[in-house]
């Protein structure tokens, strides 16, 4: 089932969680990544994120798969917005659920390392200057 | 060859579009991207971008076929 989300419009995290229920669940760990007022020192007025839809939805659900095969899950789900976002927006969601908190803690954590690092979504980041630019990391790619 | 270029961030920004139609000699994909490179004014390396055909990442010793939907992925920023 695909548990890997991209949205168009505001990521109602509260019906992600509750789809995350189980009654073996000890544990329910989640993540929010909020649009922030400041980057590397220059005000950020409002962003956009763009997305290779198609391989943003299999390299986000492949990741959640590793996911559950690197530590005991219950449940592992992750929503990110594609789009025009203001200040404060909710921008990627992460839940994990697990019998134990040891392995929810660490799968939120590997799962929102890995979005960011693997997933073509692109942020474009509109100042208070008036200028914009896309974020391209100096990572190496992967391949 | 006939590809269907995708084009995403700053290489949509520099093309002026999304995706185009090319008719290129080239089946190697570094060929390619240099090829559009020259054509549209990109400065981003090709050493800096990932490769994917068909929808799939995909390595840049890939052989491209006639018909394939390439896209040249600059490094990602989401999250």
């Amino acid at each position: 089932m695909n548990q890997f989300h991209l949205c168009d419009q505001p990521i109602d995290s509260a019906a992600l969680s509750r789809a995350l229920s189980d009654a073996s669940a000890g544990a329910c760990v989640t993540f929010e990544g909020w649009v922030r007022n400041e980057n590397a020192g220059r005000a950020v007025k409002r962003l956009d994120y763009q997305a290779y839809v198609p391989l943003a939805q299999s390299e986000g659900e492949r990741i959640l798969g590793e996911a559950k095969q690197r530590f005991t899950l219950i449940g592992a789900a992750c929503a990110h917005r594609v789009g025009a976002l203001a200040i404060g927006d909710l921008a990627v969601w992460v839940g994990v659920s697990a019998a134990h908190r040891d392995a929810a803690f660490a799968a939120c954590r590997y799962i929102i390392d890995e979005v960011k690092l693997r997933v073509p979504i692109w942020k474009n980041e509109h100042y208070a200057s008036g200028e914009s630019g896309w974020l391209h990391p100096d990572n190496t790619p992967v391949t | 060859m006939r590809y269907n270029i995708l084009y995403f961030a700053s290489l949509r920004d520099g093309a002026g579009r999304d995706s185009e139609e090319v008719e290129s000699v080239h089946a190697n994909a570094r060929l390619l991207y240099d090829e559009l490179r020259q054509r549209h004014g990109f400065t981003v390396r090709q050493q800096a971008l990932r490769l994917a055909v068909n929808g799939a990442f995909a390595s840049w010793d890939h052989g491209l076929a006639d018909g394939d939907e390439v896209a040249f992925l600059p490094p990602v920023s989401g999250g």
